[in-house]
């Protein structure tokens, strides 16, 4: 904003402001300040020149084109490369089914494990007052420091054959690794700071009044809880739903790890495209990412919806 | 209803926010606990609404241990300093919630919540304000909701944290005045918490002057403005002129020099010398018993002068503010004798 640090641009930029906010009050007061008498300048003065303008958008629309667009393009013509009967044979397949069916269970697992963890670490650590707090909150944020392989490989290490529970689950026939439980685990374990980390800093900045309040009138907790707290957060919990959603549908590392790779039964999505495409059949690869993409962007529209929702001011 | 608080202590780590608190409040009174911010008072205010609990002592609702009762059981109406009303309801549904919270067999019907509630906004004059929301409303109007709010549970008593704390000059004189009037009109046992001593002595049928987490004194605003038990409570309620004396041998002395007053039955040592503004008589010569000083500065406009003058044998100890009649004439530099006319003393 180099052209801002001219005083006088300062002034107009001020002058422009009011006016134009005061085109509201114009019916109820007398002008103040007739928009006429503000001095026009010409365009240069205010804004950057055309070439720094241009270029900056060149270069942005140039990169998003090149790294997003393009790819996200030839993922769908590589799908429907073969035409559309090849791709919806390729989605009909049962492994491929198998495998939409079994993301869109773990996403639903993970979704509600946090929605659960998210709402009780967050009201634990913004209305509660106790030792280890901090650390509390440094450990919430490993998952995202902790690469995914890792958290993967914590779990084979727990309930695998050779790990701490692995005799006793295969005692009593438990299977957790190389099975839905495992990936569940895995993903809820990657996907576990998104709901907390909204709610944080939107439950921190409402303090605890309004439940106090509630409380003196005598509702009870969970009445509290039902009406007062949750309403206040739901935007947010919601916009966290959306990310930790998108992140367990697309989560391979962690999921690669602890799924074992048995087509039909315990390979996701991702997995499955990487079978897919390991197999030669980049056609099937392709129709299959196309779907996962597609998820991603719808997830993508919701979650500006909800963006401009609490932007709105967060009340109704 | 009746409260009594007896040996009430609180600590919070290594801070002590309440220190043995004794204290009744009266049925039907207006209370205000008024003290600087750390003295205990909000503290004390959470204790009698179940917000916070004492670490030792008792408190009682007409004789009925309140410690034993939840915040929701004890029917407290609690106004909070920043209202809190719910962001996400009507005003409407704000005043209806303690209503609608109430257990199925105390519940009373929709139509009944909807006289009541209406009823209410009407009390507090905003029933054109019943379908808004509370980040619509004014900080004034927001104070007035969160009072019908309160109000709705019929509570045995009303509580109110810093009421007029976040509103502006104007609004806040005409909140104050409205404040006094709906307690004549409703009558409920009231306690309200400021750090503002004019609000305090201009609403409040008692004032209790906390500090460090102990009372100063508790008093109608007559009684502690005039007769302030302790040196904390001269200073911090009305003007207060200090000046550091000394008594030696019945005699009150600044300086080393006696200035001509009654040591009020004091001990020898070391002690603080209170006087009002307007209760300083400037003498235009500088007389043998009286305190001495220099004529200063001069200002304001209106009845009374404000004198700017420096005690002490150099003229750079103390320097005071006296109030002086406009038809008296100073001039900066001339040397003048003070008497004070009504004055406390307090040993240090």
């Amino acid at each position: 904003m180099t052209v801002l640090s001219r005083p006088e641009t300062v002034i107009e930029a001020m002058t422009e402001a009011m006016t134009e906010t005061m085109s509201e009050a114009d019916l109820l007061e007398p002008q103040l300040m007739p928009s006429a008498a503000v001095p026009r300048r010409a365009a240069g003065v205010r804004e950057d020149p055309a070439w720094v303008r241009g270029s900056v958008i060149a270069v942005t629309v140039v990169f998003l084109g090149g790294f997003i667009v393009l790819p996200l393009v030839h993922v769908l013509a590589q799908a429907f490369a073969h035409g559309i009967r090849v791709y919806f044979a390729a989605l009909s397949d049962p492994d491929s089914l198998a495998a939409i069916r079994l993301t869109l269970v773990v996403a639903a697992l993970s979704v509600a494990a946090n929605v659960v963890f998210g709402l009780a670490a967050a009201w634990a650590i913004t209305k509660f007052t106790f030792r280890g707090k901090n650390l509390l909150i440094t450990l919430i944020d490993l998952p995202f420091s902790v690469s995914p392989v890792i958290a993967g490989l914590v779990f084979v290490l727990l309930f695998g054959l050779q790990g701490y529970f692995g005799p006793w689950l295969a005692v009593h026939d438990i299977r957790i690794i190389f099975a839905l439980p495992g990936i569940a685990l895995a993903t809820i374990f990657v996907t576990f700071p998104f709901v907390v980390r909204e709610l944080i800093p939107l439950m921190q900045e409402q303090g605890t009044e309004e439940e106090e309040a509630a409380l003196s009138l005598g509702a009870s907790g969970l009445r509290t809880f039902v009406r007062v707290t949750l309403p206040n957060v739901r935007w947010a919990l919601l916009y966290g739903v959306l990310l930790c959603n998108a992140r367990a549908m697309g989560e391979f590392g962690a999921v690669s790890v602890v799924s074992g790779h048995i087509r039909g039964e315990t390979n996701t999505m991702p997995l499955q495209v990487e079978a897919l495409y390991d197999g030669y059949q980049s056609a099937a690869a392709f129709a299959v990412a196309s779907l996962l993409a597609l998820l991603a962007l719808l997830t993508l529209f919701i979650k500006i919806a909800l963006e401009a929702r609490i932007a709105k001011g967060r009340t109704p | 209803m009746k409260i009594s608080l007896v040996g009430v202590s609180k600590r919070f780590g290594n801070f002590t926010a309440l220190d043995h608190v004794d204290l009744e409040v009266r049925s039907g009174e207006l209370l205000a606990l008024l003290g600087p911010s750390g003295s205990g008072k909000t503290t004390l205010l959470r204790i009698v609404a179940g917000l916070d609990w004492p670490d030792a002592g008792e408190v009682q609702f007409d004789g009925e241990d309140a410690l034993a009762r939840s915040v929701g059981e004890r029917h407290v109406g609690f106004v909070f300093q920043h209202y809190a009303l719910f962001r996400h309801l009507t005003v409407f549904e704000n005043v209806a919630f303690g209503l609608r919270a109430r257990p199925r067999r105390h519940r009373p019907g929709e139509a009944e919540i909807r006289r009541r509630v209406a009823a209410l906004l009407d009390l507090v004059q905003l029933g054109w304000l019943a379908e808004r929301y509370p980040t619509q409303l004014s900080g004034g109007q927001r104070q007035r909701i969160a009072l019908a709010r309160a109000l709705a549970i019929e509570p045995r008593v009303l509580l109110l944290d810093e009421p007029f704390g976040s509103l502006d000059a104007k609004v806040r004189k005409d909140l104050r005045r409205w404040l006094r009037n709906l307690h004549a009109e409703i009558h409920v046992t009231s306690i309200f918490v400021t750090h503002d001593q004019e609000e305090a002595l201009e609403v409040a049928d008692r004032v209790v002057v906390m500090d460090k987490g102990r009372i100063e004194q508790a008093g109608t605003p007559q009684q502690v403005y005039d007769h302030p038990r302790t040196s904390f409570v001269h200073g911090f309620i009305g003007e207060a002129i200090v000046v550091p004396v000394a008594i030696e041998a019945g005699e009150v002395r600044f300086d080393g020099a006696p200035i001509g007053i009654d040591p009020q039955g004091h001990a020898s040592g070391p002690a603080s010398l209170f006087v009002r503004p307007f209760d300083m008589t400037i003498l235009p010569t500088s007389c043998e018993h009286a305190l001495k000083g220099v004529v200063r500065r001069i200002h304001g406009i209106g009845p009374a002068r404000r004198v700017e003058i420096a005690l002490g044998r150099d003229g750079a100890h103390t320097t005071v503010e006296v109030v002086a009649l406009r038809n008296q004439q100073w001039r900066i530099g001339q040397v003048v004798g003070l008497r004070p006319e009504q004055y406390r003393l307090f040993a240090e």
